[in-house]
């Protein structure tokens, strides 16, 4: 500060190029400007490439644009907007991305953290169990769409098999547009369990053992222990995962696209960003898919606004 | 080693004591997900060994059983994606290292320094993160196609450069758009690390005098090895696997750029319907480095995880 002081009072000088000197002197020594290329060049490259993108986006999806020449920026209106809300396709997508944001995420939470406290008590060789548990979320969500795609197959995979064991009907599993999304979930939940699983097992193993040894003398069942002592302080873990989860069933475009290799998914599993890469690459609507982009874009900030509020709130920031 | 008998005396012994009903539907319940995780990549890999005839007589999981073997689906795999492997290593790679290297200097710089507005920054880094794609797609397709051909202007270059083609230049877009959308998860990874180190560490450099780019090659990288590691494996991980910006920027599956997750949900695929044994092979074969690295790297790899969320 002393330094500060002195600067400023010699730029109040006469000799005003002396002290303008040292004062760049001082700022170009200052930790703020010496340490600018380190966070500053892949800040600028990350900020043109998300916030200019989404900016551009934005401004994209007020005009009419589909794709020939350049957008026409001097009639900007909602029109794009009003017609997605008023579009029974997209309505019908909103709806499956609530489902499929509500039931992937609740059974990913309840799934993960069931399989964290059967392998945190005592498993022996947990530690491999856990490796073969998270194996699917290595795997490219191309990839795991073909090996369901093969499960799923109505004549010869697997599901069918073991229905029709049971004595029922064979189902057409992606055929069906009431299963089909079901079936989705059912996949996605397979890849993405061993990852609640994973954050679970971290907040568990946070908790000291002695608050178990407690509950033990005080009489209380491991089932007890669990629900009343263990799982309420798993809050963080399970807010964080949810977050994740939920952005990312917004945004499952790869794993429907791969299942069928073409723009349109299996009846009654269209959501947003199926719809969205759809009508840009397929029909170039530019403007309209921009402007279902931004509603998405909306969504994942309603879920991810809150979270960073929270996280900000208490301080883990 | 006199302490070690004991030790496994008295594991046998808790071992027996705990053979009871609650132990025995633990364990079976742990084998059933075994089950339950493995089941389909296991019918994956068998029906990829076994012929057509094969395939469509025996049951999915099981393995094939004489004339039902068959390598050939695999070599037919292996030869329909072998150019798009080398499309996807050339792409993944420095599209990692990159991202990595930007990640940890950016932060280095938002951690080991103080200053104001930090928190604004480091926010803008947070909600990268986890910002759809598709809020981005329409812009990049706009920027690399029509504002900035960037392939177009280097596909000569990149056609003189021994063992690539011109069609290589289109990758190079696809190089950039990974890194810039890769630097906030490295960023996240990397800052949690250095936020646990000592802050002394630091500190001594600095009462040395050490310049922030001498505390940073001098004390941080070497410190920050094993985060490279996990940061790596994680990253490559997700590049290599990613879909949405490959088929924005390369398109169609027949292009010969096209790296392997877009080539994947085509091969196989006839008029009659799905050769599952073909697709199956592909499916494998297109895991395959993900697969190396994950069985080599799983805990850096669940760290990598952990630390994301």
């Amino acid at each position: 500060m002393a330094t500060h002081d002195n600067t400023e009072h010699v730029s109040d000088a006469p000799d005003e190029a002396v002290g303008w000197e040292s004062k760049l002197q001082y700022f170009l020594n200052s930790d703020f400007v010496r340490s600018a290329p380190y966070w500053g060049i892949p800040f600028v490259l990350m900020s043109i490439a998300v916030y200019g993108g989404i900016g551009y986006n934005f401004a994209i999806s007020f005009t009419d644009y589909e794709g020939l020449g350049t957008p026409d920026y001097s009639a900007l209106d909602l029109e794009m907007y009003a017609q997605a809300l008023s579009s029974d396709a997209f309505i019908a997508a909103a709806q499956n991305n609530l489902v499929l944001l509500v039931g992937f995420t609740t059974i990913c939470l309840v799934l993960g953290l069931f399989l964290a406290i059967l392998l945190d008590h005592g498993i022996r060789f947990s530690e491999k169990f856990q490796t073969v548990y998270l194996l699917p979320m290595s795997l490219s969500f191309v990839v795991t769409a073909q090996l369901w795609l093969w499960m799923f197959n109505v004549e010869s995979g697997i599901l069918n098999l073991v229905v029709t064991t049971l004595g029922f009907n064979p189902v057409d599993w992606l055929g069906n547009p009431s299963i089909a999304l079901g079936a989705v979930i059912f996949a996605l939940i397979w890849q993405f369990s061993g990852y609640t699983m994973v954050v679970y097992l971290a907040g568990l193993q946070s908790i000291p053992d002695d608050q178990f040894e407690a509950a033990r003398v005080d009489g209380a069942s491991i089932t007890r222990t669990y629900l009343r002592i263990i799982v309420p302080q798993l809050k963080e873990a399970s807010v964080s995962a949810a977050v994740v989860l939920m952005v990312f069933a917004l945004k499952a475009f790869t794993f429907l696209y791969a299942l069928v290799g073409r723009y349109r998914p299996p009846n009654g599993t269209d959501i947003l960003a199926t719809l969205m890469v759809r009508r840009a690459f397929k029909f170039g609507e530019w403007a309209y898919s921009a402007a279902i982009a931004t509603m998405l874009l909306v969504m994942a900030l309603g879920v991810i606004g809150p979270y960073l509020y929270y996280q900000y709130k208490q301080g883990s920031l | 080693m006199s302490q070690s008998s004991p030790t496994g005396s008295f594991d046998v012994a808790s071992l027996v004591e705990d053979v009871n009903l609650r132990r025995v539907g633990q364990y079976a319940l742990v084998v059933f997900f075994l089950g339950f995780f493995l089941v389909p990549l296991e019918t994956g890999i068998m029906t990829a060994i076994k012929t057509n005839e094969s395939v469509a007589r025996s049951l999915p999981f099981a393995p094939p059983v004489g004339e039902g073997f068959t390598l050939g689906n695999i070599q037919f795999a292996l030869e329909q994606l072998s150019g798009s492997f080398f499309n996807s290593l050339i792409m993944s790679i420095p599209a990692t290292i990159g991202s990595v290297l930007f990640g940890s200097m950016a932060a280095y710089g938002l951690t080991m320094v103080n200053w104001r507005a930090q928190m604004g920054v480091l926010m803008l880094f947070v909600v990268g993160v986890f910002v759809p794609y598709q809020a981005v797609l329409v812009p990049l397709a706009r920027f690399w196609n029509n504002i900035f051909p960037l392939a177009r202007m280097i596909e000569p270059m990149v056609a003189s450069i021994p063992f690539f083609q011109g069609y290589h230049a289109d990758l190079v877009p696809l190089v950039i758009t990974h890194i810039a959308y890769g630097i906030p998860i490295c960023t996240i990874l990397f800052r949690s690390y250095y936020q646990s180190l000592p802050n002394s560490l630091v500190e001594a450099g600095k009462i040395d005098g050490a310049s922030i780019t001498k505390i940073y090659r001098r004390i941080i990288l070497p410190i920050s090895k094993p985060m490279f590691g996990v940061v790596f494996i994680y990253q490559f991980t997700q590049i290599y696997n990613e879909f949405l910006f490959a088929f924005t920027l390369v398109t169609g599956s027949d292009a010969p750029a096209a790296p392997v997750t877009l080539v994947l949900p085509a091969i196989g695929a006839s008029t009659s319907g799905i050769d599952f044994g073909i697709r199956m092979s592909a499916a494998f074969l297109a895991a395959v480095p993900t697969l190396i690295l994950y069985v080599a790297f799983a805990e850096q790899f669940a760290k990598g995880l952990r630390t994301e969320a």
